[in-house]
């Protein structure tokens, strides 16, 4: 946020100043991510997050590019046109393999961007509108990672495609129309592949819209910070550069080092063996299962097995895997706490852990086959998703005692403030 | 309001929930847990394989994937293609050029005859790839290009099959799943996905092939050539990508204690703590 003591940008050069009159180019990215933008001090290694994101959303841009000039998006040659990458174009092997990995890493970060909101009520007033946007950056960010999955046209690609749409066909009276225009035909075929890799072009520019817009929205309030305290005076905040481009700087070395073991020496460890053998939609393979990303949400859609008043199994499971994630959207009007930040709510604390390892079990549970007993574990698990948003934080957040809060930012850093002493001292 | 909604969505998922919960428990007390014929039998231990290729430094042994081509050639190739594979990349593994325009050669390739447009049969040229393989037998042979990765396991997985068929099939085993009985020109293998594989033993018996470089070729030696031989059709990118790897990883690592230092370097006298 551009607070009273936040600094002004002052051209050092006469062709800066003639071009900052002209565009004011260098203003914005100064008063954006440079001296002139102040961030509280105390931000822990959970907003490192948010930069993270970014940097995987360009490696997926720049690497999948160039993939896109290689690739051939027709049912005839896809699965071969990502053999002739890793073969034959220079590098292919790194491109690729730097993809898939990349599309995990990316999923990685923003759980725990995500997690981290959960945690730290960084969706509550005055930052609403960045959690919107951000929860519909991460639906464009599932549809993507869907799609991109069905390029290569192996058989997992085949045959996640026939799931997923498969899911429209659920909803009463429109749905097999629904899915037959989704597809381009009644199975998925050519005319799917195409609109596929169209769309898969087309969706990571307009998450990187929306990424300008949620970092727009974030720069009206600032960051929030693990004490959820506002900032109050100028010795709670820093500027931007050189503090966090440095604390930024060096956690993307970190995760570079990570992403690159995957990408050369583990680069099929997250993937599905099935997807190296060519899609054959005369043969379903043993088990369908989707990318490690997706495992929670498909958890959820197959722990629904009965038909339940009038609604058809199917159904309720799509739209509880929906509901999943629109809840989200409705996080910040159901948490009433007025607190942020966990680490004064002891009571909703203990909640948030129970949700996490709720969704590591999902998760689990996601991947292994439906079958007994694996079946009743997910329905507890799920019942306990829903109950945690829908019923535990609303009544929760109404109930519970918070711990007292520090003054302000630089109380919690310094164990005083002068600031503070001023006010107790007037009043 | 948003709040009363939202614990009424929150309990009618918890409903319908109960609901499949219920039936499901009735249904399992009756059934009991799912006891398939893959679980109980099929062979998931696979059989230990070390190939120089393994690990972080590991770099192809170049004698022994030529081997693993000689198995593939002499005994896979008349049932399996290798349909990625072209014969100009057989140069890496130590072929020179006139023999790997002599193995190309060998292979009736159909192509586009370049004068008059016509597909044609045609001696195979290092830029071929492998062509199909026709098979007329029992079952349908995977094309091997991808196979170690396309299976859980890999290489180790492909030599526990080639060397894993058993004559027998457990008595216990026919006793509980009689469906499991192995069917005619079907073969026992606990390595395989559902025991019964539709391929004959292929490395019955020693020396089916002979190795130019004089090694014995046992049942067991072939089996672990031609696994390691299909890693390399699989990743012929492994040596560059693990040397690669190695100092990119290397740098990084260096750069980012670099970015470390200057970072608390600009915090130091910022942190008060
Ligand atoms: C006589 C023909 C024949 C020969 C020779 C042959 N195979 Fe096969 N192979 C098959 C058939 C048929 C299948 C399909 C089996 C099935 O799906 O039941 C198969 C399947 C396989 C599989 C896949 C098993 C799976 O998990 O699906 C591998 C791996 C394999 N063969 C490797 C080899 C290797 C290596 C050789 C050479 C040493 C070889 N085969 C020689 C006919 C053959
Ligand atoms: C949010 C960003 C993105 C995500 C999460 C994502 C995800 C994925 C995934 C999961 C795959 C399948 C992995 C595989 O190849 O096995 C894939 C493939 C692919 N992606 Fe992306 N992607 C993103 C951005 C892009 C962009 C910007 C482009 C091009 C403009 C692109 C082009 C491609 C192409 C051509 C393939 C198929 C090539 C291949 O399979 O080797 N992707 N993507």
């Amino acid at each position: 946020m551009s607070f009273p003591w936040s600094k002004q940008y002052t051209p050092s050069h006469p062709v800066m100043t003639w071009l900052d009159e002209k565009l004011p180019l260098p203003r914005l990215v100064y008063n954006a991510v440079g001296g002139g933008y102040e961030v509280p001090r105390n931000l822990n290694y959970f907003w490192n997050f948010g930069f993270l994101a970014g940097f995987c959303l360009v490696i997926q841009i720049v690497t999948g590019v160039i993939l896109a000039m290689h690739y051939g998006g027709d049912t005839s040659v896809a699965f071969n046109s990502t053999e002739h990458i890793m073969r034959d174009v220079n590098w292919g092997w790194m491109l690729r393999y730097g993809h898939a990995n990349g599309a995990a890493a990316f999923f990685a970060v923003i759980y725990l961007h995500i997690f981290r909101g959960f945690y730290y009520g960084s969706y509550k007033a005055p930052r609403e509108m960045i959690w919107l946007l951000g929860v519909v950056i991460f639906l464009l960010m599932m549809a993507t990672a869907f799609m991109g999955y069905v390029l290569p046209w192996g058989q997992m690609s085949y045959w996640a495609a026939q799931v997923i749409t498969g899911l429209f066909s659920s909803i009463p009276l429109v749905g097999d129309p629904l899915r037959e225009w989704l597809l381009g035909g009644f199975a998925p075929g050519n005319a799917t592949l195409n609109r596929f890799f169209s769309l898969h072009f087309l969706l990571p520019f307009v998450i990187l819209g929306v990424v300008i817009l949620h970092i727009w929205s974030l720069h009206i309030p600032g960051s929030s910070n693990p004490t959820g305290v506002e900032v109050k005076s100028e010795s709670d905040t820093v500027p931007f550069h050189p503090y966090y481009t440095a604390k930024d700087g060096w956690t993307v070395g970190l995760f570079m080092v990570i992403y690159s073991l995957f990408v050369f020496y583990m680069p099929n460890a997250l993937g599905h063996p099935d997807n190296y053998i060519p899609a054959n939609p005369m043969q379903t393979p043993a088990h369908i299962v989707p990318e490690w990303y997706f495992w929670p949400f498909y958890a959820i859609l197959r722990s629904f097995t009965q038909n339940f008043l009038i609604f058809d199994a199917k159904l309720l499971g799509v739209l509880a895997m929906f509901a999943a994630i629109l809840v989200w959207f409705f996080l910040p009007w159901l948490d009433k706490s007025p607190v942020r930040s966990a680490t004064y709510r002891p009571l909703y604390r203990k909640f948030f852990w129970l949700l996490v390892v709720d969704v590591l079990i999902l998760g689990y549970l996601g991947k292994a086959p439906a079958e007994q007993p694996y079946v009743l574990i997910s329905q507890l698990a799920t019942m306990y998703y829903f109950l945690h948003f829908l019923v535990i934080v609303p009544i929760v957040s109404s109930i519970e005692r918070p711990d007292p809060l520090p003054f302000s930012i630089t109380e919690s850093v310094l164990g005083s403030d002068g600031a503070a002493k001023l006010t107790t001292t007037k009043s | 309001m948003i709040r009363i909604i939202s614990i009424l969505t929150g309990l009618f998922f918890t409903a319908a929930l109960l609901w499949s919960l219920t039936l499901d428990t009735i249904q399992l007390s009756k059934d009991g847990l799912p006891h398939t014929v893959e679980k109980a039998y099929v062979n998931h231990h696979l059989k230990d394989l070390k190939l120089k290729s393994d690990g972080i430094f590991g770099k192809f042994d170049k004698a022994q994937l030529k081997r693993g081509f000689e198995v593939y050639q002499g005994v896979c190739a008349s049932c399996h293609s290798m349909g990625q594979v072209s014969y100009r990349s057989l140069a890496a593994l130590g072929y020179s050029e006139t023999e790997v325009k002599a193995i190309a050669a060998k292979a009736t390739v159909s192509a586009k005859d370049p004068l008059t447009g016509e597909i044609k049969d045609r001696p195979g040229q290092p830029s071929d790839k492998f062509p199909k393989v026709i098979y007329a037998g029992v079952g349908n042979p995977p094309d091997l290009s991808l196979i170690t990765k396309a299976r859980h396991g890999g290489a180790a997985y492909v030599y526990s099959l080639l060397t894993g068929y058993e004559a027998q099939q457990p008595a216990a085993l026919l006793k509980e799943f009689p469906d499991a009985k192995t069917g005619e020109n079907m073969h026992y293998n606990p390595y395989f996905a559902n025991l019964n594989i539709a391929m004959a033993p292929p490395l019955a018996s020693d020396d089916l092939v002979t190795y130019t470089d004089g090694t014995k070729a046992t049942k067991d030696q072939m089996a672990q050539d031609v696994a390691a031989f299909l890693v390399w059709t699989a990743e012929p990118e492994l040596e560059q990508r693990h040397q690669t790897g190695l100092w990119w990883v290397l740098f990084m690592l260096f750069a980012t204690v670099l970015g470390y230092m200057s970072y608390r370097n600009i915090w130091a006298e910022k942190k008060g703590h």
